[in-house]
């Protein structure tokens, strides 16, 4: 199995690098450069500072020597914040980021995982209609209409927590981002876990577990929850990309200093070190998650296998 | 495609007390965005000096209150939820074609091109396709057009999936065996009778698309890279509101209600629909 993993490790280098590629040169097509201003530079202080950048040479060379500084590590220099590099950006802003997404993801997975089994201990009963009605608002209702909504009730109604804003190492500022992120993912890791339970409650062996005298608790717990957690690992990778992209408006609403904000500014503002960085960070962010739910599928069911 | 299937499922779906509520709902919210406007003394555009930032109420002309700069919440908000629903049922459209057309060919034709084209599906699910969006947006100006195809583009992977299995069960059958040996060509085996078998499940999943892309659409806007001043949609008035929270709570509260209805309704019906269409789910 881990010949299998470091087979699929090695295939998510192209992927990086396709997905490198293509965004290097779909952003420099777009009309306007990082230098633009609403008045226009000199020509000779144009001329300066896109040779000092290395926008003068042709887009083959600059992208040669793009991926040069990658292969070293080096993201290069912002254009837009001067005197901060790319790495020193994103260094600042990722722990916030995925302090956030972390406990949104662990909250949405626990609570997720504890409402499904529930609702389908209780299936066809009240709880279980309750729930799951629930569960699809939580799937319908955007976070970045949950979370003013719980910024106006705890913040400014109830004073319980701060509207927005940021304090290192303090977690009242992360609450209501934390739930308005988790909630979508929750609602529907809470339906996948329902449903598959519910199928898995029906097969023979938990039947005899049952038939044996073990207490339910142990049968959920020890024989039935794990087969029925794999298609909830099918859906980690999704989960994640939903919590990243989530995290583009909820920092941007709450006032987090993540880097968030980095992606469409950066594109907005024609930043091309910038944007390169944060989609690199975020495609590895995802590729790794890939990865980590096939470890997972092996570990839920040891039927499958690792041939291909 | 005989009739006692389809009326059973329509008995299986008028049967789904939630499945019926939300449409009514849906078809509310969809007529009053398209009439409601008619009935309102005001339109979108008037700034209303005497009522900045006004309270929703009958006391005044405007039902819903009006935002910072006296514009009518009401009618803005149908506005809104009109340029919402165009854009997601056209790029519903443009991703269902996509992902039936696709499918269809990959699934009949099969052989190395359907593994050729399955494998290029895999590889497109797993780029981060939501940035290629928003570089697009950013790229080529904020027009509808290609707001409607990028938003597209984005979910017709799923949809070539479906179509591809179920195409898979379709070409087996012997109405296809007949139509090969009367001499038809793929092209018309595909369009005239591989697509009729298939439409069902396009149409059930195109259901669930459409709250999918309205969400998705409402994103772009919030981040302001969707639709554009002086046209708004409900993204666009949710953003406005959100950062008026504090002292006119209900310039987010109209769309953003709105919004929330109408993608909970769409998933319901969408649910429903799903579990009429596939009996074995139950």
């Amino acid at each position: 199995m881990f010949r299998y993993f470091l087979k699929r490790a090695g295939a998510a280098v192209p992927t990086l690098f396709i997905i490198v590629t293509l965004t290097f040169f779909l952003i420099r097509i777009a009309p306007g450069g990082p230098f633009d201003r609403e008045q226009s530079l000199p020509p000779d202080i144009m001329a300066n500072l896109q040779s000092a950048y290395g926008l003068d040479q042709p887009l083959w060379a600059q992208y040669a020597r793009y991926l040069g500084a990658l292969a070293h590590g080096d993201f290069g220099p912002s254009f837009k914040y001067k005197d901060f590099s790319v790495t020193e950006l994103i260094g600042q802003g990722f722990p916030v980021t995925l302090e956030l997404g972390a406990i949104a993801l662990g909250l949405a997975l626990g609570l997720g995982i504890l409402i499904g089994t529930l609702a389908a201990l209780r299936h066809n009963r009240a709880a279980d209609y309750v729930t799951m009605a629930l569960a699809v608002s939580g799937i319908a209702v955007p976070s970045f209409v949950v979370l003013p909504l719980l910024a106006l009730l705890f913040g400014i109604r109830l004073h319980w927590l701060p509207v927005a804003g940021w304090e290192p190492g303090s977690i009242r500022y992360l609450v209501l981002p934390v739930i308005a992120l988790a909630l979508p993912p929750l609602a529907y890791i809470a339906r996948l876990t329902r449903g598959s339970l519910l199928e898995v409650l029906r097969s023979h062996y938990i039947r005899t577990a049952i038939a044996k005298g073990l207490p339910l608790h142990i049968v959920i717990l020890r024989h039935a929850l794990r087969p029925a957690l794999v298609p909830v690992a099918g859906y980690l990778a999704p989960a994640v990309a939903s919590i990243m992209t989530g995290s583009l408006v909820v920092e941007t609403i709450a006032g987090l200093p993540g880097v968030g904000r980095y992606l469409v500014q950066g594109a907005l503002n024609r930043d091309y070190t910038l944007v390169m960085g944060m989609v690199i960070l975020y495609s590895t962010v995802l590729i790794g998650m890939g990865l980590i739910v096939d470890l997972l599928y092996a570990w839920l069911d040891p039927r499958i296998r690792f041939e291909r | 495609m005989s009739g006692a299937l389809w009326r059973e499922r329509v008995r299986r779906l008028r049967a789904n007390p939630g499945a019926v509520v939300a449409l009514g709902i849906i078809g509310l919210l969809v007529a009053t965005a398209l009439v409601g406007p008619w009935f309102s003394p005001n339109d979108i555009e008037t700034l209303d000096w005497s009522h900045v930032a006004a309270q929703p109420g009958m006391a005044h002309a405007h039902w819903f209150g009006t935002d910072r700069l006296g514009r009518d919440l009401f009618v803005r908000t149908l506005e809104g939820a009109r340029v919402s629903l165009a854009v997601g049922l056209v790029a519903s459209a443009v991703s269902l074609s996509l992902g039936l057309c696709y499918g269809a060919i990959s699934g009949y034709v099969g052989g190395r091109t359907d593994q050729l084209m399955m494998r290029l599906i895999e590889i497109l699910s797993g780029l981060p396709l939501i940035f290629f969006v928003i570089f697009l947006t950013v790229i080529f100006g904020r027009s509808a057009y290609l707001l409607f195809f990028a938003i597209g583009a984005v979910g017709w992977l799923t949809m070539a999936r479906i179509v591809r299995g179920q195409t898979l069960s379709v070409r087996r059958q012997e109405f296809i065996e007949a139509a090969v040996a009367s001499g038809a060509s793929t092209a018309r085996i595909i369009f005239r009778h591989i697509v009729p078998n298939v439409i069902g499940s396009v149409i059930v999943y195109g259901t669930l698309t459409v709250p999918q892309i309205v969400l998705f659409e409402s994103f772009l806007s919030f981040l302001g890279l969707g639709v554009q001043e002086p046209h708004a949609s409900l993204g666009t008035l949710i953003a406005e509101g959100a950062g008026e929270m504090e002292a006119a709570p209900w310039i987010l509260f109209v769309p953003g209600a709105f919004l929330a209805a109408l993608l909970l309704c769409l998933n319901i019906f969408g649910d429903g629909l799903r579990d009429a269409f596939d009996a074995k789910e139950r």
